[in-house]
């Protein structure tokens, strides 16, 4: 379908009627902003677009979008999704989950999303906390977190959500962050413009239940340090001065004072997104240690699965013509009585 | 088998005419005793008599040879009328080896035929299937006609000549086995001839071998001296309505009548599906009906196959999943979420023994309860049971025009015995079945989702891709008058009441119910549903003949039931609910109609017996 809209859409349009209902401060209201306004520059057209929740705080998004929107149950939402991208390839569809949504509950179809390569954009909300069940740890939460679950400490290690889309064979990993409109912006139109599954992990923040988690890399005094936005092409520069670097050597990634006092920039790894291992080593990245990498971590064009899929119907009508009922009813063995 | 018509001499053919046969094929997992089954069945079919058959496989890909729970079964039962079940009991046991003749032997009644391949009883074999003496030594058989035929021996020396080696030619003593039986109830070879000739087209070395065994077998019943109990039959054909006939198993023909709905809604079917015993065929007969508008999609488990298909529903296409007991239950949130979205959605459940992974194998009807009612919440849902596997492909149509009509999901409940079970049936013209196409709401005027029709109470559906109709839906409960989110206590209710009461309505676009045989009111009614059709029909009929006041009803619309079945019920003193399960239909009645039904079960993974039925009938007239 057209991409271009008859008349040119702002973000009101992409407002529904309905009251938001997040609590106050909550991440989830600026990663709304952020896909509202996004949107327009896309040169979507509403109609043919679909917000797929699964269950929890951020699965409540759909309604909020004046798009098409369906809030499924917990964890499904990519099989939903799945479900009707084979309908019809043509719509635009978003996958809205979070950390328990996505990779509890829902980690099995999340894997097979990715790893189908089905042609949709899966925003992850991080916030490393369960919020609507009220504040128990969730699979992203940190070894030792405390919750109404786990008063004495979380004692299962977390999964890293970038590195589990890559090994799920996701074509299309990026980070952003919920407060960055502007950057989270342009991740999602990069997520839209690749055909296949996109997974973008947004860190967000719980105000209530985890306030503060990503606030040591998120603050705005520190970022500098702590964010490294990837750009694919461009050395792995980060600090205030863009006097840090990182550096693979033998499989293994450091970070290198670049300059003075430190190593030449033409030391400093390129950026290529096309480079899977190299997606892996940036992915594994947290502070203290290190930057935490935003961007596009990688990205591979590969045929999707969706048309694939209509492909395959198509050949077969080519090869058989369209069916015919009676002649299928009257296939193999018959007999007839007189 | 029945009482020979006529004495064995005077008719041309020296054949002695029967009225009806069951002949069971026993053997190894590995010896082909299905395919057998399945290429004696099409001769039959040929040959102009009615059939019905029951394949009885292991659940083991491939048993420890030898052992008797290793053993697979196919019976046929055919004759010259009407056949509704596969057989009580063999007339004739073809047991391939001694597991074979153990597992079964006991079925067959005093008299009855046994042939057997001594080839195989060997000291290995025999202690394999727990005989400490061999049977064709001492007593066992005393009761019965045997026929002992070394038929491993005499299949490698038929096929000896051809260079296949000897553990092709050891395979072909089931092709064999058949030209015997060929020749004993004077069938067709040439059907199966050509049959191999296509199965073999690239290793004609096999054909060739495959046909030699039949032949061979064939010739053996000409030439060898049997036993003079032994005899050669004919089956006078049946009287079968006219047209055009092929058998068809239940599975097929769920697959084929999907197909057929979506082209009669004018909609393309999205079937989503995860392997499962035994409802695997289903997805693979639509995975071939791609140039019919079918996707099929083979999803990561049963929950993701049923998401895909409610997410294809809301897309605009006919979503449809299928799978057995305990897939269904997997599935059981994801079709609560296309009850509360109001979403058209096919399902198929052909059931198996449970519970839990129970005997997936066998047949069972003990998903009614989970049917009618397993979901969350109070969650209505339109559930219909064909009785025979041709019945399957005009409700899997009726599911897909109840689900489009009224926007909800409708389960179709089938089971082990029909999806593979095959019985010869009358093939429909497509184009005399009445379409029913969907119209999708275009309307943008004082539009929201949850707008209803009058009559019907169902929701519209308008279609992803439709400009001025943007609207978001949910498992949460919504505003009867805007579809937004509402937690208004009497909303609830409403909400609550109204999808109750639309599928109920869907009782007034159904058949009332019909009594399959007998009166409209006396002594007994006896009430069953799904499969067990066949041998509870002959049990009523039986014990009619006995002058029995009894009746037969056979409901087929199981959620909502027939708007006349409880003033049916009320003109009967006693209703008798015979079903393959610990008494589901007959708590449903009871609670629905409070009518006093008692059950009649069986939960042993096999069909009812006719003898079961008729002696249940018996008991409970005499109660």
């Amino acid at each position: 379908m057209p991409d271009t809209p008859a008349k040119k859409l702002t973000k009101k349009d992409f407002t529904s009627d309905q009251e938001v209902r997040w609590c106050p401060g909550c991440g989830d209201y600026a990663i709304l902003a952020a896909v509202q306004k996004a949107l327009p520059t896309m040169g979507v057209a509403r109609e043919n677009t679909v917000f797929i929740s699964g269950i929890g705080c951020s699965s409540r998004f759909p309604y909020y979008m004046n798009t098409y929107g369906f809030h499924t149950i917990h964890g499904r939402a990519p099989a939903l999704a799945t479900g009707l991208k084979l309908s019809n390839p043509d719509l635009d569809v978003w996958i809205i989950t979070g950390d328990g949504d996505g990779l509890s509950i829902g980690g099995n179809h999340l894997l097979h999303v990715l790893r189908r390569n089905v042609d949709v954009q899966l925003l992850m909300f991080n916030n490393r906390i369960y919020g609507l069940t009220k504040g128990q740890y969730s699979p992203t939460s940190l070894l030792g977190q405390r919750s109404p679950s786990t008063p004495m400490g979380s004692l299962d290690y977390p999964v890293v959500p970038t590195l589990f889309a890559l090994g799920a064979g996701a074509p299309f990993v990026a980070r952003a962050i919920d407060t960055s409109i502007k950057t989270l912006g342009s991740v999602l139109v990069e997520a839209r413009e690749h055909r296949g599954a996109s997974f973008v992990e947004i860190l967000q923040n719980c105000p209530v239940f985890n306030d503060g988690t990503w606030t040591g890399v998120t603050a705005r005094d520190v970022a500098s340090d702590t964010q490294l936005w990837a750009e694919h092409g461009k050395p792995l520069l980060f600090g205030k001065e863009k006097n840090k670097g990182l550096r693979v050597v033998g499989g293994e990634i450091e970070v290198v004072q670049v300059g003075e006092g430190g190593v030449p920039e033409s030391e400093v790894t390129v950026h290529d997104e096309t480079n899977r291992s190299l997606a892996f080593l940036l992915a594994q990245l947290y502070v203290p240690d290190f930057p935490m990498v935003f961007g596009v971590l990688y990205r591979e064009p590969r045929h999707a699965y969706d048309a694939a899929v209509v492909a395959q119907n198509e050949q077969a009508v080519a090869k058989n013509g369209l069916g015919d009922m009676n002649a299928l009813l009257n296939s193999g063995h018959t007999w007839t009585v007189d | 088998m029945d009482t020979p018509v006529s004495d064995k001499s005077p008719n041309a053919e020296d054949r002695e005419i029967l009225d009806s046969v069951v002949i069971r094929f026993a053997g190894d997992s590995g010896d082909g005793m299905q395919l057998a089954g399945t290429q004696f069945t099409q001769a039959t079919a040929v040959a102009g008599n009615d059939l019905a058959t029951f394949p009885d496989f292991p659940a083991e890909i491939r048993a420890p040879a030898g052992t008797t729970f290793g053993v697979s079964g196919f019976q046929i039962h055919f004759a010259s009328h009407d056949v509704l079940t596969p057989g009580d009991a063999p007339d004739v046991l073809v047991a391939m080896n001694p597991a074979a003749l153990k597992v079964n032997l006991a079925d067959v009644p005093r008299g009855g035929l046994v042939i057997i391949n001594t080839g195989a009883f060997t000291r290995g074999n025999l202690k394999k299937a727990g005989y400490e003496v061999d049977p064709l030594t001492d007593d066992t058989l005393a009761p019965y006609r045997v026929l002992k035929a070394d038929i491993t021996k005499l299949t490698t020396a038929a096929v000896a000549h051809l260079d296949i080696g000897s553990k092709s030619a050891a395979r072909t003593k089931n092709v064999w086995t058949l030209g015997l039986l060929f020749w004993m109830f004077d069938r067709s070879r040439e059907p199966t001839v050509e049959w191999l000739k296509a199965k073999f087209a690239k290793k004609p070395e096999l054909a060739e071998a495959n046909i030699a065994a039949l032949n061979a077998g064939h010739v053996y019943g000409q030439m060898a001296e049997l036993p003079q109990n032994v005899g050669t039959y004919k089956v006078p054909k049946a009287v079968l309505a006219k047209g055009t006939y092929r058998n068809i198993t239940g599975n097929e023909a769920l697959a084929w009548g999907l197909a057929a709905g979506g082209r009669l809604a004018g909609l393309p079917v999205m079937f989503g599906s995860y392997p499962i015993t035994p409802a695997s065929s289903v997805l693979h007969s639509l995975a071939k009906l791609k140039h019919f508008g079918v996707t099929t999609f083979q999803a990561e488990d049963e929950i993701a196959a049923v998401c895909a298909a409610v997410g294809a529903s809301f897309g605009g296409a006919l979503g449809a999943t299928a799978s057995s007991g305990p897939g269904i239950a997997l599935k059981g949130e994801a079709i609560g979420l296309a009850i509360m979205t109001e979403l058209p959605l096919v399902i198929f459940d052909v059931q198996r023994a449970g519970p839990s992974t129970g005997m997936p194998t066998k047949t069972e009807q003990s998903d009614l309860f989970q049917a009618i009612w397993g979901r969350n919440g109070d969650a209505p849902m339109c559930v219909l049971a064909p009785a025979t596997p041709g019945e399957c492909f005009h409700y899997a149509i009726e599911a897909c025009r109840i689900a489009t009509k009224y926007m909800t999901p409708v389960m179709v409940l089938s089971d082990g015995f029909i999806a593979n079970g095959a019985s010869p049936w009358k093939i429909p013209n497509f184009d005399e079945l009445k379409p029913f196409p969907v119209t999708f709401h275009a309307d943008t005027e004082g539009f929201h989702p949850y707008m209803r029709d009058d009559e019907t109470l169902a929701r519209v559906w308008p279609k992803p891709g439709t400009p001025g109709l943007e609207h978001r839906i949910g498992g949460l409960e919504k505003n009867y008058d805007s579809g937004h989110i509402s937690y208004d206590p009497k909303n609830h209710q409403k909400m609550t009441d109204v999808r109750a009461d639309k599928i109920m309505r869907i009782a007034q676009d159904m058949p009332e119910q019909a009594v399959e045989l007998g009166n409209d009111s006396g002594t007994m009614a006896v009430v069953s549903w799904g499969s067990t059709f066949g041998s509870v029909n002959q049990g009523v009929q039986r014990a009619r003949a006995k002058g029995l006041d009894v009746s037969h009803i056979h409901v087929r619309q199981m959620w909502p039931m027939p708007r006349n079945l409880g003033d049916l019920l009320r003109n009967f003193d006693k209703v008798l609910v015979p079903e393959l399960n610990n008494g589901q239909l007959c708590r449903v009645l009871r609670a629905e109609y409070l009518v006093p039904a008692e059950p009649l079960d069986k939960v042993e993974g096999q069909p009812f017996k006719v003898a079961e039925v008729l002696d249940g009938i018996e008991a409970a007239l005499n109660a």
